[in-house]
């Protein structure tokens, strides 16, 4: 019996100083060239967060708009908002930067964050109304310390700063003196992780009337590491979220895999599911600060606002099948091996061919690919191309190298089994899973029937290996049909029930 | 052309000589394929990198231009480049690459 995607959830948060001061562009930018031009220009091309809000890639990635959507909203998407845009989607949420310096501080164990008093007290108060926290949550914030306090950690002790337009409103302690894996600014990341995780898992559960308590297992897919000098990425980035979110029957751990992790987590989960050893599992990431303005040198010199200037974080989860959301296909999964090869051609054959020829299929016969979708606009100017178009036409080319396709069909097949990308350029959310949500709705509007999720990482970005990595899986439209390889459906109990009493029926007529 | 590689290339012309060595690009957009070639004759045009203000003027081709197509087995070139060769501006890319060539190649 294949496991189910039961919900999901997509949320952003709009850091505009933490990218000015958290940033690994800015940051290295500042190390060696602090006078640049770059750094001067920077904070004139962050975005106001209402802009963020009503951006139109934004609003597809929390649900309010379809991806299809994106294609009819003239381009430069930045410069066309979307009019009386909500922060709050079917699918999540934007959150602004003070909001989710308060959830830091609630997803805070060792007392690391420290707020300002007034900054601390006006959060409560907007944390109160949020639709999904309230005030029972809110009220985990505390009261507050003087900036002065806050002010002396940052300039004696190596606190990482905390600022809301410039200025100070909070830090991030070190958690050890000298273990470079504790201190303030490795601290500071992982708590932005872990809070946009629990942003993500709280917007999982209220928005899809998930019981936290059902869930046994949580698989934290992010691509940050937690531990000390001893073991550095020893983790649980998973448990810690499952703690705040409210998840007491659950245990968890964390899964890595560059850009390629949540994928690997999607299958990892259908197949704990399926095999019988946890019910409900969820798989949750939060946001890489780090990569916040990454591409901004390009983004300031071409003009364009810093687009890279927002946390993503989603969650899923899996769960048994219920004979109405979608299937994850485990027998039709794709992986790239030791062995593949690093050719684009030998990747796309090993996650997108392979998978469709376990199950007789043919590349037409998936409705739509979910690839990497980075959104085109971040990624166009810093001269990597429109990722998934990219994506789209290999598949394509794929397919008319096998006959499958006519060549002159290639442009017909981006355009109907793709789609536009829309995702933040964070690393690991791009990769497959943010179609996630909007797959379960078409396929509940029967406007689908099959997709297919792809997630890539770049293995050598941590130089232990020069491997290429992807797995993909084949999600399907459910038939209803409840069925385990050792029983028999309902509908065929039902079937067999209605065949005796008829068979019984006419014995007695006989009679 | 990220600073590693860079350096790489930087090292090799160094040891080889840099008229013994041709550098293969596979970048996917004629822009960014530019650059990486501009960094391997000119100079780091971000002068970020180990090869800011070097003009190494080294031997650079695409991987889908012709001169290395007609240089590899025509099946293993299928197996390994014939989805791309579909998929990349191959026109803009061989373009791009040859403008680069006539100014800062020396090889």
């Amino acid at each position: 019996m294949f496991a189910v995607v039961k919900g999901t959830s997509y949320v952003l948060v709009h850091a505009p100083d933490a990218t000015i001061h958290n940033g690994s562009t800015q940051t290295m930018e500042r190390a060696t060239n602090p006078n640049s031009e770059y750094l001067k220009k920077l904070k004139s091309h962050l975005r106001k967060y209402e802009d963020v809000v009503a951006y139109p890639p934004n609003q597809v990635y929390i649900g309010n708009k379809s991806p299809e959507d994106l294609l009819g909203i003239d381009k430069p998407w930045y410069q066309n908002g979307i009019p009386g845009a909500d922060r709050y989607g079917s699918m999540g949420e934007v959150m602004p930067q003070d909001e989710f310096y308060g959830l830091m501080k609630i997803s805070d164990a060792f007392d690391l964050v420290k707020l300002e008093k007034g900054f601390a007290a006006s959060v409560k108060k907007k944390l109160s109304s949020h639709r999904l926290l309230g005030e029972s949550i809110a009220g985990r914030l505390g009261e507050g310390v003087d900036l002065s306090e806050i002010e002396g950690l940052v300039e004696n002790h190596h606190a990482e700063g905390m600022y809301m337009d410039g200025n100070l409103v909070g830090c991030v302690k070190r958690a050890h003196d000298r273990d470079i894996n504790l201190s303030a600014h490795v601290m500071f990341e992982n708590l932005m992780t872990k809070a946009s995780g629990i942003l993500a898992l709280i917007n999982l559960f209220q928005l899809n009337n998930i019981d936290p308590g059902s869930v046994e297992y949580v698989i934290e897919c992010s691509e940050e590491a937690c531990g000390d000098m001893n073991q550095r990425g020893g983790g649980n980035f998973a448990k810690a979220i499952a703690e705040i979110a409210g998840c007491v029957n659950a245990t968890g751990s964390d899964t890595r895999g560059f850009c390629a992790a949540p994928t690997h987590a999607l299958i990892e989960a259908a197949a704990l599911v399926k095999a019988g050893v946890y019910k409900n599992v969820a798989v949750v990431a939060g946001g890489a600060t780090a990569k916040l303005g990454m591409n901004g040198k390009d983004h300031v010199a071409k003009g364009l606002p810093v687009l890279e200037d927002v946390l993503g974080g989603f969650a899923v989860l899996i769960g048994e099948n219920d004979g109405k959301n979608p299937v994850l296909r485990t027998d039709l999964v794709g992986f790239h091996t030791v062995g593949t090869g690093s050719s684009p051609q030998a990747v796309i054959t090993s996650l997108v061919i392979t998978p469709l020829e376990k199950g007789g299929l043919k590349i037409t016969d998936v409705d739509k690919y979910s690839v990497e979708m980075q959104n085109p606009e971040i990624t166009v100017p810093a001269g990597a191309g429109d990722v998934p178009t990219a994506n789209y036409k290999m598949i394509g080319a794929l397919g008319v190298k096998r006959n499958e396709l006519k060549r002159e069909e290639l442009g017909e097949f981006t355009k109907n089994h793709g789609m536009p990308g829309f995702a933040p350029t964070q690393g690991h959310i791009p990769s497959g899973v943010p179609f996630l949500g909007h797959c379960r709705d078409m396929m509940e509007k029967g406007q689908i029937q099959r997709a297919m999720i792809v997630g890539k990482g770049s293995l050598f970005l941590g130089r232990m290996t020069n491997l290429f990595d992807g797995v993909s899986i084949v999600m399907e439209k459910n038939s209803g049909e409840v069925t385990d390889e050792t029983g028999v459906s309902e509908e065929k109990i039902k079937a067999m029930i209605a065949q005796s009493l008829k068979e019984f029926a006419a014995q007695l007529l006989s009679e | 052309m990220d600073l590693e590689n860079q350096q790489r290339v930087k090292d090799a012309a160094e040891k080889h000589g840099a008229e013994n060595i041709i550098v293969i690009l596979g970048a996917a957009e004629a822009e960014s394929a530019g650059l990486a070639a501009e960094t391997v004759t000119a100079g780091d045009p971000t002068y970020a990198g180990p090869l800011a203000g070097v003009q190494l003027g080294l031997s650079v081709y695409h991987a889908v231009e012709p001169e290395i197509k007609n240089a590899v087995d025509a099946d293993v070139y299928d197996e390994q480049i014939g989805m791309m060769e579909m998929v990349l501006d191959v026109d803009a890319i061989a373009q791009e690459m040859a403008s680069i060539r006539s100014q800062y190649s020396k090889y």
